[in-house]
């Protein structure tokens, strides 16, 4: 069944909610156009937005229920974020703007940071990684012979993988 | 400037830095929560593809079922090879009465040479002889076929005494651990064993069916278990699962074991474990509190009645389709028939039966070909309809006579029970899952069994008094998975089922209050040295292969719904469409937009020049070069439903069948499936294998051929 040629804008709105609705139902266990609200972060995210804590907060307020039962429902999360993605908020982060992140707290530039650095700043500064979070990084980002962080090698791996 | 300012500056310097550390960490940390999450996706559309992909497989038996529909309709066998050749694929095997199984797969001839360095069983067995097997198989031994028989004998007579629903109690001090679906992967018992210790007068074990297929070790797990069954007969308990069934292990890789590890006696050891699987046990109970069974429940469960049934009289679970507008699925088996084969009517014995088979009327003269035909049609008919009336519902009301006539003989105080009935009653608790919505319908996925909502379990919780339900069936990501308001436990014990680092196995301990003790782990030692990322991209790396091989299988049917989009002509289509034809053909149920990035590696303007993307797939199957596309994708498409025949024509399990069979198969296929095979395309098939043993042909090479080789191997 082809579909018929409408109104450019309509099509790349069906095709923005078909992407969202697709990416809910993943995490959608029972079926029943539900997700948990602890999931939300990472269905926006794989939608290819980069929000911080403090945006995801904010739009959870918006998709919440009056009464937070813990469960976001589809009905209210599809006008929202496809308002997100049509907006283009929340941009991506280009690699070279990641690279000065790491070099500012590189104070002397010489390209790498050490561990104990690293943890200090991720963990008490910004919006702060768990432990869990800390740790996961450091396995991939972890030179373990130096106990450092060589940033430049450390990007580059991360982001191969990204589409 | 004066010392007032430069503090400032030196203030503003820090508080600026500090900033900048602030909006870095922050940076950063956006970043790396945004990769965490794509990793997730990733990692749950992975999951998704393995299993729309394994229970599309399930449905092979539906399509399996159609091509022997398809064969009573519309073939007119032209010779009586063809109308044997015919028959043989409708019934299968033989059945033996007790004496004859005793006499058929004796082992006291067998000798065993001094040559032999492996482990010699005697019976009754010690618990030092398992350790010996233990060790034995972890050096890659073999046991001898000998033993092999010896030990399914005393474990049928063992299994044979048990009541259909086994028993357990946690006395004060003791624990009960549940092992879920090995499916022939020994690395994964041995770890259990390592982990949790072997079985012994102080460690009970249950073990959930679904012990063989799929994996390379099945038979090796079903001599440790049954050893163990053994010894410690009141601490060691079998459930059966859905592949304890022959028709299944044609399928899935059983069959094949036991032949390449046996090649002589492979045919008498199989004939025998299929006369232990029946005997196996259906469900276990823990302090009359827990079940745990293989698959599930439906809404017509009843302990009381499975108690009754008789469960040896189901050798095969599996039936095939109902002509009539039914969801349950039906294939033609005969079961346990108490008569010989046509094949030797000299010595007609008197079949107990209620349905003697019946004996074709002789055949007319060959030079009439249609009445030859209809006798033929008419033969092949009547053996189908008395395969189907030994077990099935009649196929109109009118025939209540043969239906009333299925009663159970051994239930004389209370009421009657059809077959039919009790057939259902094993069929769901082997084959059901459990979903999340109210109510109980037909599993059309599987194609045998229910899928049971909450309500279900809740009423059979509450009909007889249990706390929970534990079964199996299913792979989860972390070994375990509970549902229904924590009521039903699904564990799955094979870790890395799909591919290293897919899933972790578990167990679980209960003690006296039955509160659930998990330990999971994971059989492979490279799945722990890798990154999470590694991890899940060489996981997905595998699901995606698997995906790009079922796409190239529907090359034309994806051809024409892309055209359906293409109506100007262009070779290009948008990517939303691109999804949706995509679908539309597979139907997977996948996400395809999360997972087109993985699949659709070029664009030009953002639209898709379908023809060469489809063409860089069939470019992956580059072995096969020399033959017809076409005739590839069939292949593909069918492969597992073609082994499941060839190895239903192979009745002596020999891994050989002759050029001629092979022959005929694929014409019968390619009428069935509507594509033009000359005889020299199959020649072509033929030689893309590269051999000929005096006239026939090694199937299992034939299909290697077509088989994407596995890493991992």
């Amino acid at each position: 069944m082809a579909e018929q040629a409408g109104n450019g804008e309509d099509d790349a709105v069906a095709e923005i909610e078909k992407k969202i609705i697709e990416a809910f139902e993943v995490f959608d266990h029972e079926c029943n156009q539900t997700v948990d609200v602890r999931e939300i972060g990472s269905i926006v995210r794989s939608l290819g937005c980069f929000p911080t804590e403090a945006e995801l907060h904010e739009l959870l307020a918006m998709v919440e229920e009056e009464e937070p039962t813990g469960y976001i429902h589809l009905e209210k999360f599809l006008p929202v974020m496809t308002k997100v993605l049509l907006d283009r908020s929340y941009r991506p982060i280009p690699e070279d703007v990641l690279l000065h992140a790491f070099e500012a707290l590189d104070e002397n530039k010489c390209g790498y940071i050490t561990k104990e650095k690293l943890v200090k700043y991720l963990t008490e500064e910004g919006e702060p990684f768990t432990q869990e979070e800390m740790e996961d990084m450091l396995s991939t980002a972890l030179d373990p012979e130096t106990n450092t962080v060589r940033y430049r090698d450390y990007i580059s791996v991360m982001t191969v993988d990204e589409t | 400037m004066g010392s007032g300012s430069s503090v400032n500056v030196n203030y503003k310097y820090s508080l600026q830095k500090s900033e900048n550390a602030f909006k870095a960490a922050v940076l950063i940390q956006r970043w790396y929560r945004r990769h965490v999450a794509r990793l997730e996706m990733r990692r749950r559309c992975t999951w998704r593809i393995f299993q729309s992909i394994e229970y599309a497989c399930e449905q092979d038996q539906i399509k399996l079922h159609n091509f022997f529909s398809y064969l009573v309709d519309h073939f007119t066998p032209s010779s009586s090879k063809e109308r044997d050749f015919i028959s043989r694929m409708f019934i299968s095997g033989e059945s033996f009465k007790e004496a004859e199984l005793e006499k058929y797969c004796d082992y006291e001839s067998m000798e065993v040479p001094d040559s032999y360095t492996g482990p010699r069983l005697s019976f009754p067995l010690l618990p030092d002889q398992a350790t010996a097997l233990l060790e034995a198989f972890k050096q890659k031994q073999q046991l001898h076929p000998r033993y092999v028989l010896n030990l399914l004998h005393e474990t049928r007579k063992h299994l044979k005494q048990l009541p259909n629903i086994s028993h357990v109690s946690t006395c004060y001090s003791e624990e009960v651990t549940v092992c879920g679906d090995l499916h022939g992967q020994l690395d994964d018992l041995f770890l259990i064993f390592y982990k949790n210790g072997l079985p012994s007068p102080s460690k009970s074990y249950v073990f959930n069916g679904d012990f063989v297929d799929r994996g390379k070790q099945s038979l090796e797990i079903l001599i440790i278990l049954f050893t163990f069954l053994l010894i410690y007969p009141n601490e060691v308990h079998l459930n059966r699962g859905n592949h304890e069934d022959h028709m299944v292990n044609l399928r899935y890789g059983f069959t094949k074991e036991v032949m390449q590890k046996y090649k002589v006696h492979g045919k008498k050891i199989l004939k025998m474990i299929q006369n232990v699987f029946c005997w196996l046990p259906l469900a276990t109970l823990i302090d009359q509190k827990v079940l745990i069974i293989h698959g599930g429940i439906s809404d017509t469960t009843d302990l009381d009645v499975l108690e009754k049934i008789q469960r040896n009289k189901f050798i095969s679970v599996l039936r095939g389709k109902k002509r009539k507008d039914s969801n349950r699925n039906v294939e033609i088996q005969e079961i346990n028939r108490e008569s010989k084969t046509e094949a030797d009517p000299a010595e007609k014995e008197a079949a107990p039966s209620l349905f003697p088979q019946p004996r074709p009327a002789p055949a007319p003269s060959m030079s009439n070909r249609q009445e030859f035909s209809r006798w033929v049609r008419q033969t092949v008919q009547e053996q189908i309809e008395w395969c189907r009336r030994l077990v099935d519902i009649s196929e109109s009301e009118e025939e209540e006579l043969t239906y009333s006539s299925v009663v159970s003989l051994t239930d004389l105080d209370g009421p009657c029970r059809t077959r039919e009935e009790d057939w259902k009653q094993v069929l769901d608790i082997l084959w059901s899952d459990p979903m999340p919505q109210e109510g109980c319908r037909a599993n059309t996925v599987r194609g045998g069994g229910c899928y049971f909502g909450p309500d279900v379990t809740q009423k059979i919780l509450e009909k007889h008094n249990l706390q929970f339900l534990i079964r199996s069936h299913e792979c989860k990501q972390e070994g375990y998975e509970f549902c229904h308001s924590r009521k039903v436990l699904t564990i799955f014990s094979a870790s890395n089922y799909y591919e290293i680092g897919s899933n972790r196995g578990a167990y679980v301990k209960l003690g006296p209050d039955l509160v659930p003790h998990f330990v999971q782990y994971q059989a492979n030692k490279t799945a722990h040295t890798l990154t999470m990322t590694q991890r899940i991209s060489r996981v997905e790396e595998s699901a995606f292969r698997a995906l790009r091989e079922k796409l190239f299988a529907h090359t034309s049917a994806l051809i024409s719904a892309f055209k359906a989009y293409d109506k100007d002509n262009t070779g290009r289509i948008t990517l939303s469409n691109w999804a949706t034809a995509v679908e539309s053909v597979l139907r997977l149920g996948l996400p395809w937009r999360m997972l087109r990035p993985q699949l659709v590696r070029s664009t030009v303007d953002g639209m898709l020049e379908y023809k060469s993307w489809l063409d860089d797939l069939a470019m992956e199957q580059r072995s096969q070069e020399h033959i017809q596309s076409s005739l590839l994708e069939v292949i593909y498409r069918n492969r597992s439903n073609l082994e499941t025949i060839f190895r239903i024509i192979d009745r002596d399990h020999s891994g050989l069948i002759s050029f001629e069979e092979f022959h005929q198969t694929w014409k019968l296929f390619s009428s069935h499936m509507n594509i033009e095979l000359t005889d020299d395309g199959i020649n072509d098939l033929v030689r893309s294998i590269d051999f000929n043993k005096d006239g026939n042909i090694d199937f299992n090479e034939f299909l290697e051929a077509f088989r994407l080789v596995k890493q991992s191997q």
